[in-house]
C-alpha cells in the first residue's frame, strides 16, 4: 500500500549527492577549461564589440540611408523602405537609438554565425540520414528547452557578458536555418537531380549548381526565422549582460515602468517587422523563376 | 561506321527491387513469376533476363505498357540504376566495371539523356540549360553557351535564350531538353518517353524534328515509348517489353506482320496497317509481270489504287536501285490490311498474308 501511494524515489541524501556530483564535476571542468574556452571565443567578442562600436560611431543620417538602401535591395518596395526609415526615425526620436544599434549588432552577428554554422549542418543532414537522425533530436532540444536552463552552464563557463549572451541567442536561433536548409535540399525535384547525374555531375556540381539554388527560397525562409528568433531572445540575453533594447525592458519589469517597457518592446517589434518583410520579399523574388514572371 | 556495328550490348540483365534482390534472381531463374515474387518474397521484379543488342547510328525503340520496366531498362544503360545481375557493354566497354570517376566521364561525353518530365533546371535560363552538359564537362559558362547556341537554334528556340523554362510551353521545354542532350556531342542518346507528355500535334512535330536531326547526325538513339504509332513512325527497330521481359524484337514491319504472341496482337490492334506496312514486306519474291513499278517502301494504302488501276491487278516492286525484286497483287494487299481477328471465345487469331518473305 505504502509502495503504491508514494513514488519510490531516490532518497533525499542520494539525490543531493547526485546533483552535487554533477555540479562538482562541471565546476571542475569550468575551472580547468574555462579560460581556454573563453579565449577561444575572443575573436568573436572582438568582432562583436568592433561592429557595435562601428554602428554607434556612424552618423545617424548615414545609418538611415543604409537602412533605406538595404530595404530597397531586399524588398524592391517603396512602401517597405519608407516604413523602415520612419520606424528608425521614431526609434531615434524616442531616445532608443543607442540601444537599438546594440541590438542590431548582436542580432546581425548572431545571424551570421547561425548561417555559417547552420547551412553546412543542414547540407550534411540532407546528405546522410544518419546525420539527420543524430541532429534532429538535438534541434528539438535546442528549440524546446527553456532558455534559462542552458544559460546556467553557459554563464558558469563564460561568466556574464556579451559572448555568453551571443551563444545563448545562437543556440535558440540556430534550429530553423538548419531545418529549412535540410528540408529545402530534400525537396529539390528528383528530375532535376537525375538530369544532373545523367550528365555526369559530381557531388560539388550537384550541390552548388542544382541543390542549393533550388533550395534557396527555403534556406531564405530559414534565415528569416533565425533573425526573428534572435530578436526574440534580446530580452533574455540582456539578463546576462548583453547591451541593447532588452536592458530597459528588464528595468521596466523590476520597476514597473509601463511606458519605458512599451516603447522598447515596440522598438523590438519594429525591428522584427522590418527584417521580416525585407527578407520575405527577397525570398519571394528568389522564387520568381518558378512562376514565369521574372522579367521586370 | 560499319552498318551492323553494335553500340550497346546487354546480356542476361536482371533487376529486382528489394533488400535481398540477388537471392531473388535464383528464384526467377527457376521460373518464378513477377506476381509470385511479389506475393511470396515482397520483391518487385523490374527486369528479367534482358538480352538485346542495340545497333549504332539507328533509332531503337523500346515499347511497353506502364510498369513494364522501360524506364528501368534505359537507366541501366548509363547506370543510373545498378543491375542485380547481367552485363552491359557499350562499344565493347563494360559499364558495370567503371569506377565512379570513369562513369562520370562516360556520362559527360558518351551518353546524353532526354526525360519524360523534361528534367530542366528551373532556376536557369534556356541558354544555361542547353549549356549544362558542357559546363559539367568543365567548360566556362560563357564558352559553353557560345558552343551550345547552335543547338538551341537547331531546335527552333532562337530568341528564347534568356527565358526561364516555366515561361515556355511543354513542347518548347522539351526542345530545350533535346538541345541540352545534343550539345554534349555524345553519340548515344537515351530518350525516356521524351514526347509522351506532349499534345498529339506537338508530339508529331517533335518526332519530325528528331528524324530530321537524325538524318544528319546518325546518333545511336534508344527511344522509349508506350505509343505504337510513335514507335512505328520513328523506330528502325522495335523491342517490346512486358512485365520486365522482352517478348519480341524486330523491324516495325516484323512486329506488325508477325507478332509473336497475343499480347502483341492486342498492342497492334488499332494500327492503321495500310499506312504502315510496306510492299516489300508482303510481296511475292521473284515473281514479276509486265506492268508498273513501285518502290519497295511504298505503303499498302498508296499502292492499292495503283493495283486497282493496273491491267492485271498487280504491280512490280523495285528496290532503291530500281531493280525489280517481286510483285504484289490485290489479294495479298487486302489480306495484309485486314486486322487480326479476335474471335468470340477470346482467342486471338491472326490472319497472316500467305506470301511474306
Ligand atoms: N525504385 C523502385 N523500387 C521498387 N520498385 C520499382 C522501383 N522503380 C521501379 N519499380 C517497379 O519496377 C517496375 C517497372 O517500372 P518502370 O518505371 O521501369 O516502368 P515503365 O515501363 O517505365 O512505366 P511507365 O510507362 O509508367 O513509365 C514497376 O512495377 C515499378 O513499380
Ligand atoms: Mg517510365
Amino acid at each position: 500500500m505504502d509502495f503504491l501511494g508514494k513514488f519510490p524515489a531516490m532518497s533525499r541524501g542520494e539525490l543531493r549527492d547526485f546533483k552535487k556530483g554533477i555540479d562538482g564535476s562541471f565546476s571542475e571542468f569550468t575551472s580547468e577549461h574555462g579560460e581556454a574556452i573563453e579565449s577561444f571565443f575572443d575573436p568573436l567578442l572582438h568582432f562583436l564589440v568592433w561592429f557595435e562600436k562601428l554602428l554607434l560611431a556612424t552618423p545617424w543620417p548615414l545609418i538611415l540611408l543604409i537602412i533605406g538602401v538595404f530595404s530597397w535591395l531586399g524588398s524592391r518596395s517603396v512602401k517597405i523602405v519608407i516604413g523602415a526609415v520612419l520606424a528608425f526615425v521614431a526609434i531615434g526620436y524616442f531616445g532608443m537609438w543607442k540601444d537599438t544599434m546594440s541590438t542590431l549588432a548582436i542580432v546581425s552577428v548572431a545571424t551570421l554565425i547561425c548561417i555559417s554554422i547552420g547551412i553546412p549542418i543542414g547540407i550534411l543532414m540532407a546528405r546522410s540520414k544518419y546525420a539527420q537522425a543524430f541532429v534532429t533530436p538535438l534541434l528539438d532540444v535546442m528549440q524546446t528547452i527553456p532558455a534559462f536552463v542552458y544559460l546556467i552552464p553557459v554563464v558558469m563557463l563564460l561568466g556574464i557578458g556579451k559572448v555568453p549572451g551571443l551563444i545563448a541567442v545562437c543556440i535558440y536561433a540556430l534550429p530553423p536555418i538548419v531545418r529549412l536548409t535540410n528540408l529545402g535540399i530534400r525537396l529539390v525535384s528528383k528530375e532535376a537531380l537525375e538530369a544532373a547525374d545523367a550528365f555526369g555531375a559530381n557531388y560539388r556540381q550537384r550541390l552548388f549548381d542544382v541543390q542549393i539554388p533550388l533550395a534557396l527560397p527555403n534556406i531564405f525562409a530559414g534565415i528569416n526565422q533565425t533573425i526573428m528568433m534572435a530578436l526574440s531572445m534580446v530580452v533574455i540575453a540582456s539578463m546576462i549582460g548583453v547591451a541593447g533594447l532588452g536592458v530597459p525592458v528588464l528595468r521596466s519589469i523590476s520597476n514597473q515602468y509601463l511606458a519605458l517597457g512599451l516603447l522598447n518592446g515596440l522598438a523590438i517589434v519594429a525591428l522584427a517587422i522590418i527584417f521580416d518583410r525585407v527578407t520575405q520579399q527577397y525570398g519571394k523574388r528568389l522564387q520568381k523563376h518558378r512562376h514565369g514572371d521574372l522579367h521586370e | 561506321m560499319s552498318k551492323n556495328e553494335i553500340a550497346i550490348s546487354i546480356k542476361g540483365l536482371y533487376k529486382v527491387f528489394g533488400n535481398r534482390s540477388k537471392k531473388m534472381v535464383t528464384h526467377l531463374k527457376d521460373g518464378m513469376s513477377k506476381a509470385d515474387l511479389l506475393d511470396k518474397y515482397h520483391h518487385v521484379l523490374g527486369l528479367k533476363d534482358i538480352n538485346i543488342d542495340i545497333p549504332a547510328h539507328q533509332i531503337s525503340v523500346i515499347m511497353g505498357l506502364s510498369g513494364s520496366g522501360k524506364s528501368t531498362l534505359i537507366r541501366h544503360i548509363n547506370r543510373l540504376i545498378e543491375p542485380t545481375a547481367g552485363s552491359i557493354d557499350i562499344y565493347g566497354e563494360n559499364v558495370l566495371s567503371m569506377s565512379k570517376g570513369t562513369l562520370r566521364e562516360f556520362r559527360r561525353h558518351k551518353v546524353a539523356m532526354v526525360f519524360q518530365k523534361f528534367g530542366l533546371h528551373v532556376h536557369k535560363t534556356v541558354a544555361e540549360n542547353v549549356a549544362y552538359g558542357l559546363v559539367i564537362q568543365g567548360m566556362s559558362l560563357k564558352k559553353a553557351k557560345q558552343k551550345s547556341s547552335k543547338w538551341l537554334v537547331r531546335v527552333g528556340l532562337e530568341g528564347f535564350e534568356d527565358h526561364y523554362p516555366s515561361q515556355l510551353s511543354g513542347g518548347m521545354q522539351q526542345r530545350v531538353g533535346l538541345a541540352r542532350a545534343l550539345a554534349t556531342d555524345a553519340d548515344i542518346l537515351l530518350m525516356d518517353e521524351a514526347f509522351s507528355a506532349l499534345d498529339p500535334l506537338i508530339r508529331t512535330d517533335m518526332q519530325d524534328i528528331l528524324l530530321t536531326l537524325q538524318q544528319e547526325l546518325h546518333k545511336t538513339i534508344v527511344f522509349i515509348t508506350h505509343d505504337l504509332d510513335e514507335a512505328l513512325h520513328i523506330g528502325d527497330s522495335i523491342a517490346i517489353l512486358r512485365d520486365g521481359e522482352i517478348i519480341q524484337q524486330g523491324s516495325p514491319q516484323d512486329i506488325i506482320l508477325k507478332p509473336d504472341d497475343e499480347y502483341i496482337v492486342d498492342f497492334i490492334q488499332d494500327v492503321n496497317r495500310g499506312r504502315v506496312i510496306q510492299i516489300k514486306s508482303v510481296m511475292n519474291k521473284g515473281v514479276s509481270i509486265k506492268g508498273p513499278n513501285f518502290n519497295q517502301n511504298t505503303v499498302l494504302e498508296d499502292i492499292l489504287p495503283e493495283i486497282v488501276k493496273s491491267a492485271q491487278q498487280m504491280v512490280n516492286v523495285v528496290n532503291d536501285q530500281n531493280q525489280v525484286i517481286g510483285s504484289v497483287d490485290l489479294k495479298t494487299v487486302a489480306s495484309a490490311i485486314a486486322k487480326p481477328v479476335i474471335q468470340s471465345n477470346n482467342n486471338t487469331n491472326y490472319t497472316q498474308s500467305s506470301s511474306g518473305d
